[in-house]
């Protein structure tokens, strides 16, 4: 029971992250499906950071600092998006599947060149045994880590920013009628971009806390194991609201714990394949009820076009 | 000696006209040869593709000189010519043949993409659609021992559905194709692997499938003697019947009141209802067509002989790569064929690299930088269109005679 709390409580924290991630982006009218790449550049930025930091740093500022590494490294990948989608006005959906293919080749690429050069024989493995105790702190049975204080935060700073100041405003006018937030001498294009980036920087962050959350090694060929899609999903069931996407989430967070724990309650003991399914049949179940009346913002996906009406 | 001079001075006479003929515009209204020639949407495709493939590449070697500066070159040259650096002529010509069946399921992942794009569909499931068409095909020969057709057509249909389901939830549910397909990838992965793995064609020694060509050579492609013209074993039929399917969607899609429709749905779903289509069967229709083309490549790259299944952990990559080769193909059937084979080309040389120094990612990392690009590609058409009708000039000498008002004003 602890553990499938445990891992519900993991996966919970990095849903909510790159969901909200997902919602500052499309919010401002550009699609990511790229979350996924993003992530995986943002875990890998951090795994290489505690390979190379020194563990004589005090704990509290390594932990800052392989975050704020992470956030940058997603942030930087995330221009890659808006370059494309706000400047060159380029397909967003192909651009964000580029940007996940380009992610997993060049993680690979990277860490296969760094355990090479290291150790004389690549592998696609990279290891954050004690680094990874750092972030996590025990309490009994219980394993917290510092990644959901700042999902909490994050989740908290969103809904203020995004409902109750003029940038978040500002910003949603942008993804719902460009032309009218023109019009009231809003820069749609800046916007747009800073949309982009603060969804590069949760992203970031949140593919960090997905390859740490129960392991202390991780292997990049398998990227992130889907879950920028399975983030999109959540972001679309939470109808791009910041508090109904935390609730999606943790439904989602459970469903994914189920997989893992299963195994310890006897009368759930059916094939892994059901539980490993479950979360993406849920997901297309609760799409088909809610995709009928979606609030999706209405600019999303076009690029702004000054001479359009 | 004179009548060699005047015989050189000739012909560069007649080349010097020959130019002049092909750019001097013959009237205001009719522009030079050269430029309908630049002028040409498919040469403009063409041109955009080999700009992006060549930025690609140059990224790829860079890559390669960060990574490690001294085998940069011969790792390049690997990548770019694969196996043409192999000096034997019967030798080429069999990696030859290889490449051409590994690209035989790839072309049809692109058609796949390519044919739901036309009708304004982003199929991000192929990969999906490729997987249940492979279960089907597995067992059907490694069980069932059924004949090449049947297992194909069985297979195509399995990939029909699988995205035919896609359209339905669009088209009743209003359900983002995106991420439906994405969500149906893995719902396909775990359920292919659980029904592969414990059905007889599972060869639990090895981990893998049992091997079509020692088990099931009843259900083998034909060949045609193709495999004893290249001397690559597995060679077959399966390119040519790819191939034949790039044509007939050409066909389809220009020459067909059907095709029409499904394009008109795809630009424009409330204004072709309006027109008396049937929108909601014309998108479950492109997706169920969509699903098939991706089917298609499982049994004729598994029934060559040469497909093995092993049950990956995560989704294939072949609808990815499918996807990269529909845009870079200029999302026209024929360049298809020839950026399909490409991507293989590139790809399947990354495993040759020298894997001392570097990886056989640095080959993906090339396509990705590749497919990046090719999103750009209708602003970087919009750009060679500009370039070639002479909007954009470009200024290498100063401007010496800028008029001067100003000065003249005073």
């Amino acid at each position: 029971m602890v553990l499938l709390i445990q891992y519900t409580i993991i996966f919970a924290v990095v849903l909510t992250v790159v969901a909200l991630a997902g919602m500052w982006s499309e919010r401002s009218g550009v699609i990511n499906i790229g979350l996924e790449g993003t992530m995986v550049m943002g875990a890998l930025a951090g795994a290489i950071a505690m390979r190379y930091l020194p563990l004589t740093i005090p704990g509290g500022l390594y932990v800052i600092i392989v975050m704020l590494i992470a956030i940058v490294a997603g942030i930087l990948y995330s221009l890659l998006l808006a370059l494309a989608a706000v400047t060159f006005k380029a397909n967003q959906t192909i651009t964000g599947t580029a940007m996940n293919i380009l992610a997993t080749a060049l993680s690979i690429v990277i860490v296969k060149a760094i355990t090479l050069n290291d150790d004389g024989k690549a592998s696609v493995k990279l290891e954050f045994i004690e680094a990874r105790k750092f972030f996590v702190v025990q309490l009994g049975g219980f394993e917290f880590n510092w990644f959901m204080l700042v999902m909490v935060i994050i989740l908290i700073v969103s809904m203020i920013v995004l409902y109750r100041t003029k940038f978040g405003l500002n910003l949603m006018s942008c993804g719902e009628n460009p032309q009218a937030a023109d019009s009231n001498g809003i820069n749609v294009k800046k916007m747009r971009y800073i949309g982009v980036m603060i969804s590069g920087a949760l992203a970031g962050i949140g593919g960090l806390a997905f390859i740490m959350g129960a392991n202390s090694s991780w292997q990049f060929d398998a990227g992130v194991n889907g879950f920028g899609f399975l983030a999109l999903a959540v972001m679309i069931l939470g109808q791009w609201k910041p508090f109904l996407i935390f609730l999606g989430a943790i439904l989602f967070g459970l469903l994914r714990a189920l997989s893992l724990s299963y195994t310890s309650f006897g009368w759930m003991a059916l094939d892994s394949t059901f539980y490993l399914v479950l979360p993406y049949v849920v997901c297309l179940i609760v799409l088909c009820i809610t995709s009928k009346k979606s609030k999706a913002p209405k600019a999303e996906g076009i690029p702004y076009d000054k001479g359009l009406r | 000696m004179n009548n060699i001079s005047i015989f050189f001075s000739k012909i560069g006479h007649s080349i010097k006209h020959f130019f002049k003929y092909l750019f001097k515009a013959q009237n205001e209204n009719n522009p030079s040869y050269a430029k309908k020639f630049i002028r040409n949407n498919g040469v403009q495709s063409v041109i955009t593709s080999l700009i992006c493939i060549l930025v690609g590449l140059l990224v790829g070697y860079i890559t390669l000189l960060i990574i490690n500066p001294e085998g940069a070159a011969s790792g390049f040259q690997t990548i770019l010519l694969n196996f043409l650096t192999f000096n034997r002529g019967e030798l080429e010509l069999k990696y030859f043949a290889k490449t051409l069946v590994n690209t035989t399921p790839l072309l049809c992942c692109a058609l796949s993409v390519l044919f739901a794009y036309k009708a304004g569909l982003f199929n991000i499931g192929a990969s999906g659609q490729y997987l249940v068409a492979s279960c089907i095909t597995l067992l059907c020969s490694l069980v069932l021992h059924l004949p090449w057709y049947v297992c194909t057509i069985l297979a195509i249909i399995g990939g029909a559905i699988m995205g035919s389901l896609v359209g339905l939830l669009k088209a009743y549910f209003n359900v983002n194709e995106v991420i439906s397909s994405i969500m149906l990838n893995w719902i396909a992965l775990y359920v292919v692997n659980l029904i592969i793995k414990k059905s007889p064609a599972w060869n639990d020694s090895v981990n893998e499938t049992f091997n079509i060509a020692e088990n099931a050579s009843s259900s083998l492609l034909p060949t045609l003697g193709l495999n004893n013209a290249t001397g690559f074993a597995y060679f077959g039929i399966g390119l040519f019947v790819a191939i034949f399917f790039a044509v007939v969607v050409i066909i389809v899609l220009r020459r067909t009141v059907f095709g029409y429709e499904l394009m008109a749905t795809g630009f424009n779903r409330n204004g072709a209802k309006y027109a008396g289509i049937n929108e909601k069967r014309s998108i479950i229709l492109s997706m169920a067509i969509s699903g098939a083309l991706a089917g298609l490549g499982a049994p004729l790259f598994y029934l060559s002989g040469m497909g093995i299944y092993t049950c990956p952990s995560v989704v294939p990559q072949m609808g990815f790569d499918g996807i990269s080769a529909a845009f870079l193909g200029g999302l026209n059937p024929i360049g298809a064929i020839f950026s399909s084979y490409f991507l293989q080309h590139i790809m399947s040389a990354g495993a040759k690299l020298n894997t001392d120094m570097y990886c056989s990612q640095t080959a993906d990392l090339i396509v990705g930088v590749i497919i990046y690009l090719c999103a750009f590609a209708g602003g970087l058409r919009i750009f060679v269109n500009k370039l070639s009708n002479g909007e954009i000039k470009f200024h290498f000498k100063k401007k010496k005679n800028r008029p001067q008002m100003l000065k003249e004003d005073k």
